[in-house]
């Protein structure tokens, strides 16, 4: 055996638990893998019992999305095709427990992809971690989108697109199938918070940011959620439930119930900002009437 | 029995041949057409089952393919026949034997004449021996009659398209049912629609629709009213799509639906559109009933929540045109003139 063989061989060892060390490393740095339970402190009036009608307070929405929800009516939910509507991607992290696992190439032992089930309406998500591209704008689009991630240092960061057109809040405002949306899934210990920032160039004025937190479940389970159509309400099946302009009179009891001004109600860029209360205070502006 | 295996030569003499893929037919002015051909790519997208989705610089081609050969839905511009022929060979070598037609329009309908010559059909392939190679020369060109109507310029103002383009193939009634492919094809018309010649195409075994124009994700429902079409036709047409569909879960999976523009879809998309549509349907609606007049109608700006999703001031489908078709479809009958319902 020659010198340079023996110096190879002896190096072998260390070379071999360097790599087992750094293997997590290179591939994941945290294992987000596991049932987490949804927390619902923050937000929990817009979350779980549903916005209001009329409620856009804190929305980066354009004039038009306004509208969107201006004429919107929650008895088109009733139609059987609405009813098993899925939340899109965006939107899923306000409600319920998640089970997030992983899949690694078996000989490569590469992380390819990251997988999210989330309890509401039984929503899968692939995350794609092996640097695929996505695909063409004239493939399908759908609610949870095409993601792919990749680990800012111990934070995941995903990008999601081809989403179909979903919604900001559900009481009518959209969102359309341009969004483009960034999501950061950051764990500390047994906790993890999970960051979405919407891009939207048709509804959006600014990024919608919103954060949830979730905290691990060593025995969590997650119950099956099976939805089946039915018909609620006998109507022509043609017709689509909605206000005309200027018609929804529900629009002003959100206002009138909390004493907030019909400005503020609206929403827009403005609304999400600290200040835009002391302008309120400075305008001297009260609730709707 | 006709050799088949003569078509793939065809085609690459077809595509060999320099002048002939510039061939440019006369026919009723269509907007959206690309100032530089030779810049268009043709995208393949499998969709599922037989069914492959073609996008270019027209309508979307819906091509199924199998052992019997190739069924496209729509053509394009004759600019792109050898590209469209290219992709096509990319995914079968069979010979096409059917172009089905959803409408009259050149964006979708003037690439027949070159395409459909490197076809043939299958009547023809069987007797040819017989008859003569002629009897077997071209794929069978499929539409509603009100289509050969158009391009042949026996209904309507529109000058007449080259022969070569016409359907060669008409059915008059609510559909044409086929099989190829091992599976049922349904050709459904939807009478007043975009135009009055409308087909929407169901391959039932892949479980695709293609829907020509009937249904598109890049504008306002394009209504041309000249040719037949009305915002209520339009409507029905999309619910018509609708009732075809069966999700795999709440508003997706299953059944998928390639729209005459834009990108691939399912059934959340259709009802989308839908919906966008019947909305804005209904606010003209009151507006007429309000007796507002056409002008005071676009002032007030009924689709304005739908604008920075489909609405334009430039090309030919603007957002003014809709309204306009919207608003003179909707007119009682003799305020509007024509004598349609």
């Amino acid at each position: 055996m020659d010198q340079v063989r023996q110096i190879k061989i002896a190096r072998l060892p260390s070379l071999i638990l360097a790599a087992a060390l750094s293997s997590g490393a290179t591939f994941a740095q945290v294992n987000l893998g596991g049932v987490w339970q949804n927390q619902l402190d923050e937000d929990f009036p817009d979350r779980l019992a549903g916005p209001e009608l009329g409620d856009y307070a804190g929305l980066p929405i354009n004039a038009a999305d306004r509208l969107r929800g201006e004429t919107w009516d929650a008895s088109l939910l009733t139609l059987p095709e609405y009813q098993c509507r899925v939340h899109p991607a965006d939107y899923a992290s306000a409600f319920a427990d998640i089970r997030i696992w992983e899949e690694y190439d078996r000989d490569t032992q590469n992380l390819v992809a990251i997988h999210l089930h989330h309890f509401a309406w039984g929503t899968e998500r692939t995350i794609w971690m092996d640097g695929r591209p996505h695909p063409p704008e004239y493939a399908l689009h759908t609610a949870m989108g095409f993601s792919t991630g990749k680990w800012e240092g111990d934070i995941l960061t995903v990008t999601t697109d081809h989403l179909k057109e979903g919604w900001f809040r559900r009481n009518g405002l959209a969102r359309s199938d341009r969004a483009v949306v960034t999501e950061h899934f950051i764990r500390h210990e047994n906790g993890l918070t999970w960051v979405t920032v919407v891009n939207d160039p048709a509804y959006l004025v600014e990024p919608l940011y919103r954060s949830r937190d979730y905290v691990f479940s060593v025995a969590g389970q997650i119950a099956p959620y099976p939805c089946e159509s039915v018909e609620e309400i006998i109507r022509p099946k043609e017709a689509i439930p909605h206000h005309l302009p200027g018609t929804n009179s529900f629009l002003k009891e959100y206002q009138a119930k909390h004493g907030i001004p019909e400005e503020a109600a609206m929403g827009g860029p403005e609304t999400m900002y600290p200040e835009y209360r002391s302008k309120l205070a400075g305008a001297g502006a009260g609730p709707a009437k | 029995m006709r050799n088949l295996s003569s078509a793939p030569r065809l085609a690459v003499t077809l595509l060999a041949l320099p002048g002939l893929a510039g061939a440019q037919p006369a026919g009723p002015p269509q907007g959206g057409a690309p100032e530089d051909f030779a810049n268009v790519e043709i995208h393949t997208l499998k969709t599922q089952g037989h069914v492959f989705m073609l996008v270019g610089a027209g309508g979307n081609i819906s091509v199924q393919v199998g052992k019997d050969g190739v069924l496209m839905v729509d053509a394009e511009y004759p600019q792109l026949s050898g590209k469209i022929l290219a992709a096509i060979r990319r995914i079968s070598d069979g010979p096409i034997r059917y172009i089905v037609n959803t409408h009259y329009h050149a964006d979708h309908t003037s690439g027949n004449q070159n395409l459909r010559k490197v076809g043939s059909t299958i009547a023809g392939g069987n007797v040819a021996g017989d008859l003569g190679a002629e009897a077997s020369e071209g794929a069978s060109v499929i539409a509603h009659n009100n289509v050969l109507g158009r391009m042949s310029g026996a209904l309507g103002k529109a000058a007449a398209m080259p022969q070569d383009a016409w359907p060669t193939d008409t059915y008059v009634g609510d559909e044409k049912k086929l099989w190829f492919n091992d599976e049922g094809v349904e050709i459904i018309h939807v009478p007043s629609a975009h135009t009055d010649g409308d087909s929407i195409v169901y391959f039932r075994k892949s479980d695709v629709i293609s829907t020509g124009d009937l249904f598109v994700t890049t504008s306002y429902p394009i209504i041309d009213v000249a040719a037949g079409g009305t915002i209520n036709g339009y409507l029905d047409g999309l619910q018509k799509i609708v009732d075809l569909i069966v999700p795999v879960y709440g508003q997706e999976g299953g059944t998928l639906v390639i729209p005459g523009h834009g990108r691939l879809c399912d059934l959340g998309d259709v009802l989308n559109y839908r919906e966008m549509a019947t909305i804005i349907r209904d606010r003209v609606q009151d507006m007429i009933k309000k007796g507002m007049t056409l002008e005071q109608v676009k002032a007030a700006k009924p689709t304005f929540d739908y604008d920075p999703l489909y609405g334009t001031t430039t090309g030919f489908w603007t957002t003014d045109r809709f309204v306009e078709a919207v608003y003179q479809t909707l007119l009682p009958n003799k305020e509007r003139g024509d004598g349609k319902k």
